[in-house]
């Protein structure tokens, strides 16, 4: 059968499950909307955390991303799982029981102080924000180029979808989808690897295939692949290219930066006793490292396969993939020793990197572009986010598995950013109004205003997926910053120092804040001139900053704390409640 | 003190115990031996892969998954022991 009828039948049958799962179960309290009423059994909250962790970026960006990278992507595998032992040892439990609905909740009530409630929600609606445009972006990738159907139209298709089941069931809708969203992501990452680990090294577990010999040579596919890059002017695929402890910064603020996550924190309180927050934190980190230990294997077999089939072929022989990335602008060939046969080698191929297409087509029919060409020998623009999408037709994988890659990638984009949704949703309806500002409203007007602004937070989310802000890429590295140098630290305290007061906290986590954010800012956006090693603050790049925001704020909340008046009798009693599992 | 009193107290040592072991395991194996060592370790292959390189895209984090097992099985235990579990 057709590629694009599979998938919208395979597409359609997901959204279709996922509705109906929201339909069964709506939300009726607010305990229901913000906790799913806290009865979520620990395999579920652990599979519906893993999917609301495992993003876009983690589905369809990340193998491409160490794909190129090779062993510098190490920081994105390590980092992003070896937060949830922090979650797990540090943050779980406790925030369990304390009891309560959300992140700023904690802040609030700990720091005695609706000034650092309000830091802690400004710090989270900034986070949720820059995570769920990339999100939404996804959506629309994935639409335009399997369904066919223009970017915004995919957008807004993503919109109706996600606004049908938070909405309507809150936390308990979102919750229940996300397990069914689980299944349908890892069995559509799963299924591709396992083909191609068989096709390249005939080991059907692709994780182990990554580390065998190849099918055609008698040579590991490690060294294999070594050999191919340095041939064509790489470096070597198992070897470091930035420095030791850029590597060392970015895993740690990544790392931090996940545990201080408020969308993945708050999948804690949704379970029924202490120990199902601990446990549950193992199995999320048990089904997300399924995914996560494929996905270095895919980046190994998807490098080797791309370079075989594309260097050294000429344009018109490149299989339909090649120019169906191409149409769509995210690869680009120029050639420029007009053989008419495509050179992949190291180096950008483009001045400005990124092709700003022509309308013409050259003497093969390719797309033409403005940029000037480069000095180099490259003669290939690949965007490294259609890796994981083009794996399967790279590897001439059957028509199903294809649009079962379309799916799992949706699936993962829309449960990512029904989780953000929630958090926002929460963090005004009830940090902000019930708790802040409007204390007298009933809980069935909390309610409505909890649903109310999920509304208007997916349509928020949608304006930032039709017109992507053009820093998205860039802001990321804030999301994962901003949360290791503000949230994590100030809980933390929170739960491990009784004496810490609200003045050392909001201190700190002003200044941790404030720090990461102007030292992005200006390597980022106000002088990405200098964004280079020689310039930064002891050769850490922006990435990798909100590990010394952190640092920053551990010392001056501690300062701060120690010269000025302790906390009251009563939060005493609330640490103290907090580090017994038992007793009310 | 009373008796309630020292037995939080005892409770919280040793939960803190049980943490500060397992983030010192949770750092060796994926700082240590994924980033500061690796070169080292790269120097021994086990299959196809340098072992250093290994760790940092794939030992790591099956550790982790076994720490965070570790975790709360101990956790469950103390829990039993100070009658503090909160079924």
């Amino acid at each position: 059968m057709d590629v694009q009828i599979l998938t919208y039948i395979i597409v359609g049958a997901a959204f279709a499950l996922y509705i109906g799962i929201a339909l069964w179960s709506k939300a009726s309290s607010t305990g229901e909307f913000y906790i799913a009423g806290g009865g979520v059994h620990p395999i579920a909250n652990g599979m519906a955390t893993a999917a609301d962790w495992m993003s876009a970026a983690s589905f369809i960006s990340m193998a491409g991303i160490i794909s190129f990278m090779g062993r510098d992507g190490s920081v994105y595998l390590m980092g992003w799982t070896g937060g949830y032992v922090l979650l797990a040892l540090l943050l779980a439990p406790y925030l369990r029981k304390f009891g309560k609905f959300t992140v700023p909740d904690f802040i609030g009530d700990r720091y005695y102080s609706n000034i650092a409630r309000l830091v802690a929600v400004i710090c989270l609606i900034f986070i949720s924000f820059t995570y769920i445009a990339g999100q939404m972006r996804g959506v629309g990738i994935v639409f335009s180029r399997f369904l066919e159907v223009d970017i915004n139209t995919g957008v807004i298709i993503g919109m109706a979808i996600v606004f049908i089941y938070a909405v309507l069931g809150g936390m308990k809708g979102i919750t229940y989808t996300q397990v069914a969203q689980y299944c349908v992501l890892i069995f559509a990452y799963m299924v591709p690897a396992i083909f191609i680990s068989i096709l390249m090294t005939g080991n059907p577990i692709p994780q182990l295939g990554f580390g065998s010999k190849l099918v055609t040579e008698e040579i590991y596919l490690l060294d294999k692949l070594n050999l191919v890059l340095n041939d064509i002017g790489f470096n070597s695929y198992t070897d470091f290219s930035k420095s030791k402890i850029d590597i060392f910064c970015i895993t740690a603020a990544l790392m931090i930066g996940t545990a201080g996550l408020p969308h993945v924190i708050v999948r804690f309180f949704t379970v029924p006793r202490v120990r199902d927050a601990r446990t549950s934190a193992g199995w999320a980190l048990l089904f997300i490292a399924i995914l996560y230990l494929t996905a270095p294997a895919v980046s190994s077999f998807a490098r080797l396969n791309f370079i075989n089939t594309i260097d050294n072929t000429s344009y018109t022989e490149t299989p339909g993939w090649f120019k169906n990335w191409e149409d769509i602008g995210l690869i680009s060939w120029i050639d420029k020793n007009e053989d008419g046969v495509i050179q992949y080698r190291s180096g950008n191929a483009l001045e400005k990197t990124k092709p700003q297409f022509s309308s013409e087509r050259g003497k093969y029919n390719q797309r033409l572009v403005l940029n000037k060409p480069t000095e180099n020998g490259n003669e290939i623009y690949i965007d490294r986010d259609i890796m994981v999408l083009a794996n399967p037709e790279i590897a001439r994988l059957p028509n199903w598995v294809i649009a079962l890659v379309a799916a799992g990638a949706l699936a993962a984009a829309l449960s990512t950013a029904a989780g953000l949704l929630l958090v926002i949703s929460s963090a005004v309806s009830h940090d902000l109004m019930k708790k802040t500002l409007k204390p007298s409203i009933t809980e069935k007007q909390e309610l409505f205003l909890a649903r109310l602004s999920a509304a208007t937070a997916i349509l928020i989310a949608g304006i930032f997926g039709i017109y992507p802000p053009a820093f998205v890429a860039q802001v990321v590295a804030f999301a994962f910053g901003l949360a290791a140098a503000s949230i994590f630290p100030a809980i933390v305290m929170g739960i491990f120092s009784k004496r810490m007061n609200k003045y050392g906290a909001i201190c700190g986590m002003l200044s941790g804040l404030i720090f990461t954010a102007t030292y992005i800012i200006f390597f980022k956006f106000i002088s990405p001139e200098y964004n280079t090693s020689e310039y930064w603050l002891f050769g850490i790049s922006p990435e990798g900053i909100g590990v010394i925001g952190m640092i920053i704020n551990f010392m001056i909340a501690i300062i701060i704390s120690s010269i000025s008046k302790p906390p009251p009798i009563e939060v005493y009693e609330i640490v103290d409640n907090i580090r017994m599992p038992g007793g009310k | 003190m009373n008796k309630e009193k020292i037995n939080k107290y005892a409770y919280w040592k040793a939960n803190l115990r049980i943490v500060s072991v397992l983030l010192f395991i949770w750092f060796v194996c994926s700082f240590g031996a994924g980033i500061i060592f690796s070169d080292l370790l790269d120097k021994i292959k086990i299959g196809g892969f340098p072992l250093g390189f290994w760790f940092a895209q794939q030992g790591s984090i099956i550790i982790f998954v076994i720490i965070i097992v570790i975790y709360c099985f101990l956790m469950n235990k103390l829990d039993k022991n100070f009658e503090a579990s909160d079924d």
